[in-house]
């Protein structure tokens, strides 16, 4: 059933993707073996699957893997920093981690903020990821402290 | 998840949990990341009708497509055909009738999961549809009818004390809960593969690994020799993990084809396929004199099981149990019974009955504070259980439990945490279209309680291994690590008896013996005694080998009176392995005809308080802050401990307000994460913890469960706010705009 085939690079990898033009490229790339990030919905609506493509957060279960031809995409894997993952230990950020990797994608991307992030932004930014397990404030926190102590050393 | 490397300290540490690098990098695996070189794939084909006789089967279309293997169905299962947690009721495949939607009917297994889903849509199944029972009252009107062969009420359970229901003043009502899933974030997904001996080994992400070998047995007419399981990472349970699903249809399929199979299941069938929490309608009288002492409690617990029992029993033991609160009564009567309907099947979930319960008895003791113009929490002060009085359903002796006027004061003197004003903040969010002027603030507060560990008679065991040589400490438990932190608490037990030694985690599998589930907040209790126990025997052990009075470890070495050894000194090349069984006390079933006796081993004990806002004419609103006191016992892992109660409250919010798998003549109406809506970070409001630490006298480590609690009065909690705010009498919840609305 997938008979076409796409470059990318995938965490400064390049790969090829296996697909049809309905396979989602969060299929394809788990099907390949990068399973960092999961699926629980396929529709969008839980942000497990979150991966930026070209720069831009997207959810990868509703991104056609045969759209991403040549594109750069990035998970956790090349995402993730050390006071990130710090502070997700330090808060309580994860219990049984299916969202988790989502997550660090959304919360770096919401680290990019050109102005300091309040509580309530982080809430907004992250709300499109759903977490069954932590009840969300100890990743609103992890992701404040982050914002302050790299806006302080920057 | 194969093992894990602790790096944990002692117990009341917060301790970094074994699991987490490697969850936050992406590479820890989860039974859905589990590939077998040369898997075939399986896709389940459901019933589409909540009551339907099954005319025919035919394949042959499915078998034609390409990458097709074989469509299993009700003619392959090799021994017995029933499933169940407690009771066998549930087909494994639907044989003659189906009995709710999303009831498996057919196994497709191709060489891709794209075949298998494909294939689905080829199998032609001819349906007679039946009339779906989906009320309480229409499964009870039909029981000479009964939609199963077992009769259509589960259990009925009565309970009864004293014998005085008259008091000065009397309140009334019936108030009903929602189905809530929930929703572990990790679709269902196991592999099943044929071990060559006749045998098959799953690797899944299941709560209770020798309940599923149990029934698994039974299906495949095996040994428990033959049949293992293997415990890869689960991505959340919360009770939705606790029976059969997927695991039966992957051993047949692997037995059948001689082959590694998989399946995972898509959300929208994941909500169909586990029992979910069980509907309840809930019908009081409460009496108090008018000083506003509690005189007696009467009530009619009834709940909508769906068509097979799964953990239906227990659940209605729960509701019945607690369905007058901690609080002294002197009289007390309950007619519970769980019936079978064809709506989705109920089960286990957080709370696990006594979350309905409390919604109830806390809504009408409101009704009560009400009517006697006495302030909600004042009229709790006055009839909270204290030392040495009899439970108020149960009659069993309260003993060195939490002071409930402590747990009371500190919940009610616990400050909200203070909040930026910000649209997300209103009632609605930042979709609103809200002014201000329309809304309303209240508060509310309601008291949760429930045991730890099954009860009622269940005999109540865990088992734990530890295998000490010269690289460190191997702990064997079979207990379920479902993000709760159950490995990391075994861990900081281990620590604190050999501080400095490297600890590993075997991965929980059915090679080791009974650790119980994961479920009913026993884990810590059972399976840290459990370590505990091995850990003084491994002392022992080691004392009688070296010929001393006692021996401790101090940064890795074992240090006796005259000598501080290495573990390389000691052991060389050997090892030594040391078992423990630990054994709560016991407990009965309660008294034929008045349910009375020493049913729970303990219980737990919380306090809520919630602050909403209400746009009182768009029936919109938010939680402005919840504070909550809670007994934990010990604190094993206070960050952990924080990490439940924030996540049981987040489910509380959701269950208050939107929570519900909706259906219609019983079929599902919302089953995706599009309709069915859970809260995210946007709905989630500061929280106030406030942690009490009376140990429990009754468990080795002063333990008391943590996971469940928070589930419990949350909701009830949030409602009695909404009705302050608004004078509504919030009849039922999830509560829905309209019933905030005049």
């Amino acid at each position: 059933m997938n008979d076409q085939h796409v470059r990318l690079n995938v965490d400064g990898e390049t790969v090829t993707l296996a697909a049809s033009p309905s396979t989602s490229l969060l299929r394809a790339l788990r099907d390949a073996g990068h399973t960092a990030m999961q699926g629980a919905c396929e529709q969008g609506e839980c942000g497990s699957c979150t991966v930026v493509v070209d720069g831009r957060v997207q959810n990868s279960c509703l991104t056609p893997a045969l759209a991403c031809d040549s594109a750069e995409v990035q998970t956790v894997k090349s995402l993730l920093q050390a006071d990130l993952a710090e502070a997700f230990i330090r808060h309580g950020a994860v219990q049984c981690g299916f969202c988790t990797p989502g997550f660090v994608v959304a919360a770096e991307q919401a680290l990019d903020s050109p102005d300091p992030l309040s509580a309530d932004d982080v809430r907004e930014r992250l709300a499109g990821n759903v977490c069954r397990c932590t009840g969300y404030l100890g990743i609103v926190d992890a992701v404040l402290e982050v914002d302050r102590s790299r806006r302080a050393s920057a | 998840m194969t093992t894990a490397t602790a790096s944990a300290t002692g117990v009341g540490a917060h301790a970094v949990r074994p699991d987490v690098p490697t969850k936050l990098s992406g590479d820890f695996e989860y039974s859905n990341d589990v590939r077998i070189p040369g898997m075939l794939f399986g896709a389940t084909k459901r019933s589409p009708h909540a009551h339907a006789r099954l005319v025919s089967i035919d394949a042959s279309r499915a078998l034609a497509h390409p990458g097709v293997v074989r469509v299993l169905t009700a003619a392959d299962v090799p021994t017995s055909n029933l499933l169940g947690h407690i009771m066998s009721d549930q087909p494994v495949f639907v044989e003659e009738v189906a009995r709710c939607e999303g009831e498996a009917v057919a196994f497709v297994v191709a060489t891709s999961q794209e075949f298998a889903w494909a294939a689905l849509d080829l199998i032609e199944v001819h349906w007679q549809p039946l009339t779906a029972i989906t009320t309480i009252d229409d499964a009870l009107a039909t029981c000479d009818s009964p939609l199963h062969p077992l009769g259509n009420v589960i259990r009925e359970l009565h309970i009864e004390r004293g014998d005085d229901f008259t008091a000065d003043v009397v309140v009334e009502a019936t108030w009903e809960t929602g189905r809530q899933d929930q929703l572990f974030l990790a679709p269902e997904s196991a592999v099943a593969y044929p071990t060559g001996d006749g045998g098959v080994t799953l690797i899944l992400a299941t709560q209770d690994l020798h309940t599923d070998q149990h029934q698994l047995c039974t299906v495949l007419g095996l040994p428990p020799d033959r049949v293992h399981l293997i415990n890869s990472g689960i991505g959340g349970a919360f009770g939705g993990r606790e029976d059969i699903t997927l695991q039966a249809h992957l051993a047949i399929a692997a037995l059948v084809t001689n082959r590694p199979v998989k399946t995972t299941y898509r959300r929208g069938e994941s909500f169909l396929a586990h029992p979910k929490r069980h509907p309840a309608r809930l019908t009081y009288r409460v009496g108090a004199s008018s000083d506003g002492m509690l005189q007696f409690v009467e009530a009619i617990v009834e709940l909508d099981g769906g068509p097979y029992a799964s953990t239906s029993q227990p659940v209605l033991g729960s509701a019945c149990y607690f369905a007058a609160g901690p609080y002294r009564i002197p009289a007390v009567r309950v007619d519970g019974r769980v019936v079978r309907t064809n709506n989705p099947i109920s089960g286990a979930m957080r709370g696990f009955g006594a979350v309905q319960a409390c919604f109830g008895i806390e809504s009408t003791l409101d009704l009560l504070a009400d009517r006697l113009g006495v302030d909600p929490v004042e009229l709790r002060r006055r009839n909270v259980l204290r030392d040495g009085d009899p439970f108020p359903t149960s009659g069993q002796v309260v003993r060195d439990q939490t002071p409930l006027d402590v747990l009371i004061e500190t919940c009610v003197n616990l400050p909200y945490p203070d909040v930026d004003a910000h649209p997300l903040r209103e009632p609605g969010g930042t979709g609103s279209t809200l002014m201000s002027a329309r809304t309303q603030q209240g508060e509310g507060f309601a008291l949760g309680v429930k045991n730890h560990m099954y009860g009622e008679g269940v005999r109540e065991y865990s088992w734990a291994g530890l295998t000490l040589s010269r690289h460190g400490l191997t702990v064997s438990s079979s207990a379920s690590e479902c993000g709760q932190g159950i490995q990391t608490v075994l861990t900081q037990i281990v620590n604190d008896a050999f501080p400095g030694v490297a600890v590993t985690l075997a991965a929980p599998s059915t090679y080791m013996k009974y650790s119980g589930s994961s479920s009913a907040s026993r884990q810590s209790w059972m399976s840290g005694s459990a370590v505990l126990g091995a850990s003084r025997l491994l002392l022992a052990h080691l004392t009688e080998r070296l010929n001393v009075d006692s021996v401790a470890f101090e940064e890795g070495e074992i240090v006796d009176a005259a000598k501080r050894r290495s573990l390389n000194d000691v052991l060389g090349d050997d090892e030594i392995s040391v078992e423990y069984e630990y054994e709560a006390p016991p407990t009965s079933h309660g008294v034929e005809a008045f349910g009375t006796g020493d049913v729970h081993v303990s219980w737990m004990f919380v306090a809520h308080k919630a602050l909403v806002e209400v746009d009182v004419e768009l029936g919109l609103c938010t939680v402005l802050g919840i504070a909550t006191a809670q007994d934990v016992g010990r604190a094993i892992n206070p960050r952990e401990v924080r990490g439940q109660i924030l996540g049981g409250i987040a489910q509380g919010i959701g269950f208050a307000f939107n929570e519900s798998l909706e259906t219609r003549d019983g079929l599902s109406t919302n089953n995706s994460l599009t309709d069915y809506l859970v809260p995210t970070a946007a709905d989630m409001p500061p929280v106030a913890i406030a942690m009490l630490e009376f140990p429990d006298p009754r468990s080795p480590l002063g333990i008391k469960g943590a996971g469940e609690p928070s589930s419990l009065s949350s909701t009830a909690a949030i409602a009695a706010a909404v009705r302050r705010a608004t004078g509504q009498p919030v009849a039922r919840v999830p509560m829905r705009p309209w019933d905030l609305t005049p």
